[in-house]
């Protein structure tokens, strides 16, 4: 199953995009309350999201975005039934994609 | 009617040309755009964070950014942050949390399309100012807001 959850509505020429994204973002200084051991730094560093090639926007990202990230924000130039892909790296490397449709 | 053709004709590929140029800029960002920045996301302050992003520090308080953020956070992990502008041609919008060990939280490049909003949720150490940093015509515009957070969010 895809971490990464998303809708894209268009409203008079302006879509607005709202992910969530399934992740842990450790940020590297919390520590474990029974060890004591520091919990390594696990979060997205980055998130782009596409529409017909074009990159509309590029998020960097540290630690300090919370669990379970959340995300919105509006682009126009799409129409109603176009894709837009979201995708994710972490910091260690692994990542993520989706596809959503305009409606 | 041969010289309505001819019209036409020249209109159809004004249309295109202009289509083109979109095309070219749109793409342009993809390849220009800088990297997750290790210096900018683990600076320990403000000007450190602003130097490792856009090589400056410099920045002027600007009334077109709003930020929308809770006064009192109960819950440092989940404060939710957001932050329109209207300044022309804003091309960055970082969310700084000043108090936190390492202030940058988010830089989002905006493409050509794209509004001077996002939205999205942050974890504050304590209460602490956030920092919105716009950039724009090569300069960098900010505003502030204070947050009083109950609950901390990092851990520790």
């Amino acid at each position: 199953m895809s971490s990464i959850k998303m809708r894209a509505n268009s409203k008079e020429g302006v879509t607005t995009i709202k992910a969530l994204i399934s992740h842990p973002m450790e940020t590297g200084t919390r520590k474990d309350k029974k060890t004591g051991n520091k919990i390594p730094a696990h979060f997205i560093q980055e998130v782009v999201c596409e529409h017909k090639g074009n990159t509309v926007l590029t998020a960097n990202w540290g630690g300090a975005i919370s669990k379970n990230p959340y995300l919105s924000f509006r682009f126009s130039g799409a129409a109603a039934g176009d894709t837009v892909k979201l995708s994710w790296v972490d910091n260690k490397g692994e990542k993520d994609s989706a596809e959503a449709t305009v409606k | 009617m041969t010289s309505m053709k001819r019209r036409l004709f020249i209109k159809g590929s004004l249309a295109t040309g202009a289509l083109g140029v979109a095309v070219s800029t749109g793409l342009i960002p993809r390849t220009t755009l800088a990297a997750w920045s290790k210096d900018a996301f683990g600076a320990k302050d403000v000007n450190g964070a602003l130097t490792g992003l856009f090589g400056m520090t410099d920045h002027t308080a600007s009334d077109k950014i709003k930020i929308k953020a809770p006064d009192i956070a109960e819950n440092g992990a989940v404060v939710p942050v957001s932050v329109t502008t209207d300044i022309a041609g804003a091309k960055t919008i970082s969310i700084i949390t000043e108090k936190n060990q390492q202030p940058l939280t988010a830089s989002f490049d905006l493409g050509p399309g794209t509004e001077g909003y996002v939205s999205t949720r942050i974890k504050m150490g304590k209460t602490s100012k956030v920092i919105a940093v716009v950039k724009a015509d090569g300069k960098l515009h900010s505003a502030s807001k204070e947050v009083k957070v109950t609950i901390g969010g990092c851990g520790g």
